[in-house]
């Protein structure tokens, strides 16, 4: 066993695993974090994807220990104060999920995109998403979400307010 | 009371975003892998690597002993138990089916199927120990070839039904009185004598698929209650419940299936697995919680694939371009076993495969197959985009072996506007349609003039980037089905949809609906549907389904039946409550039932303000203090609706398909589809699945085949071989729509998660091979790989040795034996 150490959405763990226990198999079987969820098991779904100290990752690819003192967000942490995050907006404004299986790690990648890339064209967004697969929706309307999270999310554009983050039960 | 929300005043046709995004995009979601219960245990399964096979002995010993593990079975364990799963058509109504076991006991019949069972404390430990298992299977000749497979002397998968073809289904609309002419081979053998006509044969393939839904399946068994409870991620927890009361002879009240959320199936999740049923039987045996979640690499390997069919079409026709006959001769690979709708799949298509075609002779023939592959049964579209497929290539062979625009001959031969209803050859009436106006405004939006021009500019100048047109104008059948028509087809079930409504004291309402959704949306179109009939706010409505405890009635969702059948059965259902709300509303406005008017949620009497909410009405009711004598105290309401026709939904899809010629590299530059899918509750939704269905279509077309080897291993079993197309892989669609309504539901809608699958699929095969025609070019196998491009042009420029597995068959028939340049054959 092995110990880790690891901000997770704002809350810190200290736990003992198995050296070979993957990220996505500690964030949902030992803290509930079911909402990253496993689509495959050759890292190339992109299902479940998170940010590890910012950048997206596939937690399938990241064993647990080596996110050990590391920060952690999944699509559980990403609405912040009440308030979803552009991109989940975006997600649900355009349309941009079906079954929703894909759509975590879909919105953590385009989160991370968004950073690179604050004004991406359709192409780039292509690009930028093509890890993540989805069966749904044919991808057109999450690229239009990721090409309208950036309008939203640009400097000077007004800030979600309407919208609070739905808690449980709701 | 609480507070009710103002309704809005129109709900259908509007375009609202989900309701159960919420909860999806925020992480807060119910898969059925994320069920934790108290003490449950863990399965792995343990797979067969060969195709077909003796179990010599399975070696538990050193897996029992593993650290973690409560049990390792085998197929003896469990084969009194197991039963067969069920087949729900089986068309061969002669022969009892070869017994589908859910683990297999003396024999393998595909690589995947399962022969031993680890139960452990955690998944970890389950997959540990089953690789500590030791399998001595003594091969046998696999059958792999759905031709080879009816040869004398083949391997045979099932000996005990002593051959491999189960059966041979034929259809011939002379006599089936769907057309009064002659026999469909009749009118072919006349025409390939007849010099005013030509006959077209064609050879070609529908590849094998996997339906690939982005969820793995999983299931959860709790047998620790008065019932025994599954949890899975199925498409059709009320046939699951069902089954499972047939297949292993559970009295069905003591079983409760709930489908939590399911992402995706597209037909990879309507069936009754053996996974499901063995984890039912460990939980039994063991009396505690069992869970399985496949890996993807399992569901590849072990979930059904689809399609998968040799095609022979032929058509005849006369010179001047009207179709006289349309034969269809299929092979269906059914692989080893049959699922719950294996064998009907393929022959769905006899009633469709006219399209939307007059053709005065009509024959539909198919050969099913059994291998030793992976079971085929239902992917979206199940048997329709197969014919629909074939219909479209063959018309524009027809088109090319006349020299016609291929999209001027559809319309020569197309059921016109004024002439619906229309009694097709396959039998079937379409209600409505308008072949021409959505075509008119795909060629518009596709500006298909100005595409024709540039693709004879490229041509001329010999542009290494040929452009193509692909076409495709398709129509379908859904909203599965009369129950009148699955019983003449030997159904061991009807084709209802069952919807009950709950009015809440406080105003709210509770749908409860049969269609469990799995991605569709139907908890908000479900909403609108609702708000508007009853007229109650869209938020006070609670949409309730899967669970076969709440929702205790219903036969679930595929074949495009949700909306026409299921939204069909709230609509009725709605209508009983305002019906039963009336009567207590007459009561409290002291007035008489006939002088009131319900609208907007509001009963009045008519020519006066006096008037009371439905919400009013449901807490007067729910007092029960004061109603008219002899009055039920409730307005709750059931519906159970069963249609007396399919839904016909149609479109024009035109693709934009540019070649290297160099590389055989293609893509799509521009798709456009007109879809006319009747009236529209939920545009938003509607072109969601629009879109959906193009990918999958265009996936068939272009990037996606399960392979096998020469031993019968699926070689291409992960996502890194089986390839998904991603963002990068396909463009924007050009979407819109016509709109004819449909008149046999009282909502005039049509199916729509099939469509784009079914339409897609040729109209991109017909745009590349419009490409390079000109080369002589005529086939390229799906998926149409920059590969098999490549290949299909050397082949035809004479650069290969191979010999071209084209069929052509009519005096002077064949590419190039009419010049579409020059159709008449004058001297220039």
């Amino acid at each position: 066993m092995a110990e880790v150490r690891v901000t997770v959405d704002g809350v810190n763990y200290a736990d003992e695993v198995e050296p070979r226990m993957l990220l996505v198999q500690y964030l949902r079987e030992r803290l509930g974090k079911t909402g990253t969820v496993i689509g495959c098991d050759t890292s190339n779904c992109g299902a479940c994807t998170v940010h590890l100290n910012g950048q997206s990752v596939k937690s399938c690819s990241v064993l647990a220990v080596q996110a050990n003192g590391g920060e952690v967000t999944t699509i559980e942490g990403l609405a912040r104060d009440g308030q979803l995050h552009p991109v989940q907006k975006a997600f649900n404004e355009c349309h941009a999920l079906q079954c929703g299986f894909c759509t975590p790690g879909m919105i953590m990648a385009a989160v991370d995109l968004l950073g690179d890339n604050p004004d991406p064209d359709e192409g780039e967004v292509r690009e930028g998403i093509e890890g993540n697969l989805c069966r749904c929706t044919g991808y057109q309307n999450i690229v239009r979400a990721v090409q309208s999270a950036a309008q939203a999310m640009k400097p000077g554009a007004s800030a979600p307010t309407e919208t609070p983050a739905p808690v449980a039960g709701d | 009371m609480t507070t009710t929300a103002e309704p809005t005043a129109s709900e259908l046709g509007r375009a609202r975003t989900r309701k159960e995004d919420a909860r999806l995009i925020t992480g807060r979601t119910r898969w059925t892998d994320n069920i934790a219960l108290p003490g449950m245990l863990h399965i792995a399964f343990v797979r067969s690597t060969f195709a077909h096979g003796r179990i010599v002995s399975i070696d538990t010993s050193e897996a029992k002993k593993a650290p973690g593990v409560f049990a390792v079975y085998t197929g003896e364990d469990f084969d009194a138990e197991q039963g067969g799963l069920p087949t729900a058509i089986p068309v061969n109504a002669d022969d009892p089916i070869p017994r589908h076991v859910s683990i297999a006991v003396d024999t393998v019949r595909f690589a995947g199927e399962i022969v031993a069972i680890v139960v452990a404390r955690d998944a970890a430990s389950a997959k540990d120990a089953s690789e500590l298992i030791e399998v001595d299977i003594d091969p046998l000749d696999p059958v792999l070839d759905m031709e080879a497979a009816q040869q004398e002397g083949s391997p045979i998968v099932h000996p005990d039904f002593g051959k491999n073809k189960w059966v041979t289904f034929e259809f011939d609309s002379a006599a089936a009185g769907a057309t009064t002419g002659e026999p469909a081979d009749a009118v072919i053998a006349a025409a390939e004598n007849d010099p005013d006509s030509v006959v077209v044969k064609r050879r070609w393939r529908q590849q094998r698929l996997i339906p690939a839904f982005m969820e793995p399946r999983s299931t959860v068994v709790d047998p620790t209650g008065e019932q025994i409870v599954m949890y899975s991620a199925t498409q059709v927890p009320h046939i699951l419940r069902t089954m499972l009361g047939v297949v292993l002879g559970l009295p069905e009240q003591k079983v409760r299936v709930i489908a939590p959320d399911v992402g995706g199936g597209f037909g990879g999740k309507l069936q009754i697995c053996p996974e499901e049923i063995l984890t039912l039987l460990v939980a039994r045996k063991l009396g505690k919680p069992a869970k399985w979640t496949e890996t993807r690499s399992e569901s590849l390997v072990a979930a059904h694939h689809g399609r998968d069919q040799i095609q022979d079409i032929t058509v005849a026709a006369k010179k001047d371009g009207t179709i006289t006959a349309l034969k269809m001769e299929l092979t269906a690979d059914m692989g080893a076993y049959f699922g719950i709708f294996t064998p009907a799949v393929p022959v769905l298509g006899a009633f469709i495969g006219p399209a939307i075609y007059k053709v005065p002779a009509y024959s539909f023939v198919c050969h099913e197959i059994f291998t030793n592959k992976t079971p085929v049964d239902a992917y979206r579209g199940a048997g329709r985009p197969e014919v629909t497929f074939a219909a479209e290539r063959i018309i524009d062979e027809l088109a090319t072996e006349l020299g016609r625009d291929p999209l001027e001959l559809r319309e020569q031969n197309w059921i016109k506007h004024d002439e619906f209803p229309y009694t097709q050859a396959g039998g079937l009436t379409y209600d409505s349609g308008n072949y021409e106006a959505a075509t008119k405004k795909a060629k518009e939006l596709f500006d298909y003039d100005a595409l024709r021009r540039e693709q004879e500019e490229r041509r001329r100048n010999n542009d290494p980037i040929q452009l193509g047109i692909g076409i495709s104008v398709f129509t379908e059948m859904c909203g599965l089905a009369p129950s009148r028509v699955l019983g003449s087809l030997g159904a061991g079930a009807g084709g209802w949809e069952h919807a009950s409504i709950r009015m809440l004291a406080t105003g709210k309402v509770e749908v409860v609906t049969g269609s469990s959704a799995h991605g569709q949306g139907h908890e908000t179109a479900w909403s609108q549907i609702v708000a508007d009939r009853l007229g109650v706010a869209f938020e006070d409505i609670e949409v309730l389904h899967g669970d076969t405890q709440i929702a205790p009635k219903g036969l679930d969702t595929y074949g495009s039946r949700s909306l026409p059948v299921g939204g069909t059965a709230v609509v009725k259902c709605a209508d009983k409550v305002i019906e039963k709300a009336k009567i207590i509303a007459a009561h409290m406005l002291e007035a008489s039932e006939d002088d009131l008017e319900f609208g907007s949620g509001r009963f009045s009497v008519k020519g006066t303000e006096k008037g009371v909410t439905i919400q009013e009405v449901a807490f007067a009711t729910f007092l029960a203090h004061d109603l008219p004598d002899g009055v039920e105290p409730s307005l709750d309401a059931e519906y159970t609706f069963d249609p007396e026709n399919f839904s016909y939904p149609h479109g024009t899809h035109l693709a934009a398909m540019e070649v290297d010629t160099e590389t055989g590299k293609v893509s799509i530059r521009h798709y456009v589809c007109v879809d006319d899918i009747g009236n529209v509750v939920n545009p938003l939704i509607v072109e969601g699945q629009v879109h959906g269905g193009l990918a999958q279509g265009i996936a068939q077309a272009l990037f996606e085949e399960a392979n096998y080897d020469e031993q019968g291993t699926l070689v291409n079993g992960t996502f890194v071989d089986y390839t998904l197309p991603s963002a990068a892989d396909l463009p924007s669609f050009t979407t819109a729509r016509t709109e004819t309504p449909a008149t046999s539901n009282p909502l005039g809608v049509k199916g729509v998660g099939e469509a784009g699958t079914i339409a897609s699929t040729p109209a991109i095969v017909n745009g590349v091979i419009d490409a390079v025609r000109y080369l002589g070019v005529e086939q390229v196998e799906m998926p149409c790989t920059a590969q098999r491009v490549w290949r299909a042009i050397q082949e035809a420029k004479g650069r290969s040795t191979q010999e071209t597995p084209i069929d052509t068959h009519s005096p002077g028939a064949g590419l190039g034996s009419i010049d579409p340049n020059n159709p008449q054959g004058e001297v220039q």
